[in-house]
């Protein structure tokens, strides 16, 4: 799809937030001088092209007590990673799941899965749970549990491009 | 934070309605009055339990780029590094984490390119190998925390 220069001015101002207030694309639109039909159509034009990913309510997990993150990383045979990824990704406590490159025999692995938990002992119940349902128990992996977050922040804009929003990719 | 705002938060991950009034008929599905839903949707904001009130984009389909990486970084150099990594706006979440690959960041960046150019100012500044492990593939996750 063609995003134009509306289109990108929205998206700038729309990732600051959605006004609380209730005729909030109304709102948005009088900032940038489109109505809010249009506004609407462009959104909507938007979302199915895929650009926005979600809409609502973004949680900081440490407010809600989730206070543990694992990440937990695994070595599987490339040829049964799309399957494991697949298995792994369908359980409710997995936040993300990816496969990325191997570094040589010091990072041999190939499947990542983030697993927010309230503790580490539940963190920890799940990850057994997950690994006895997928049958991962023969593949070496490890466990890295956060220790401290240092930066989190939220959505980026720079320069009138493209808009970036990180959402959960690391913690 | 009581059950009604657990709910708002459970529900409200899942999508907002992009229509005129879109507080009402959210309101409507959650069983609370327009002016309800508004007042506690800006105690939750207040709070900080809530982030933000809006929208997540596909980085990739911007046109941007993201990656993972992280650093060994030396247990006594360990403050100056992750000062030098947050230093750089690319840098959108750093972590500690238990492992000799002890620092974990996402870099969010307007062009896939500009990925490299960080990764190498990073290694630069820091005189580190920084270890990139962009996506190969992304399995499909229901992103949501229940409050």
């Amino acid at each position: 799809m063609i995003v134009d220069v509306k289109d990108r001015q929205l998206l700038e101002a729309f990732q600051q937030g959605l006004a609380i207030s209730p005729r909030p694309y109304a709102d948005l639109g009088n900032r940038l001088g489109l109505s809010e039909n249009e506004v609407i159509e462009r959104l909507d034009r938007l979302k199915q092209a895929g650009l926005i990913k979600r809409l609502g309510v973004i949680v900081r997990h440490r407010k809600l007590g989730y206070r543990a993150n694992a990440m937990v990383v695994w070595d599987i045979p490339d040829e049964q990673a799309r399957e494991f990824g697949r298995r792994i990704s369908s359980f409710e406590f997995v936040t993300l799941c990816y496969r990325r490159p191997r570094h040589g025999a010091g990072w041999p692995y190939n499947l990542y899965c983030m697993i927010h938990g309230k503790n580490r002992e539940t963190v920890l119940e799940q990850l057994s749970v997950l690994e006895q349902a997928c049958k991962l128990s023969g593949f070496k992996r490890e466990i890295l549990f956060s220790r401290r977050c240092f930066k989190q922040r939220g959505a980026i804009y720079q320069n009138a491009a493209p808009l970036i929003q990180p959402a959960l990719a690391n913690g | 934070m009581d059950e009604i705002d657990c709910k708002i938060i459970n529900i409200l991950q899942n999508g907002f309605p992009v229509c005129a009034a879109p507080y009402r008929q959210a309101a409507a599905q959650l069983g609370l009055t327009e002016q309800e839903l508004i007042a506690r949707l800006k105690a939750l904001l207040d709070s900080g339990a809530l982030t933000r009130f809006g929208p997540l984009y596909n980085a990739e389909r911007m046109g941007g780029a993201l990656t993972l990486a992280a650093v060994k970084a030396p247990e006594d150099r360990f403050d100056e590094i992750a000062g030098i990594i947050n230093s750089f706006p690319e840098a959108a979440h750093n972590y500690a984490r238990s492992h000799e690959l002890n620092m974990w960041f996402v870099l969010a960046t307007e062009t896939p390119g500009q990925i490299l150019q960080t990764i190498t100012a990073i290694e630069q500044q820091t005189g580190l190998t920084v270890y990139n492990m962009p996506k190969i593939k992304e399995y499909f996750v229901n992103l949501k925390l229940e409050a």
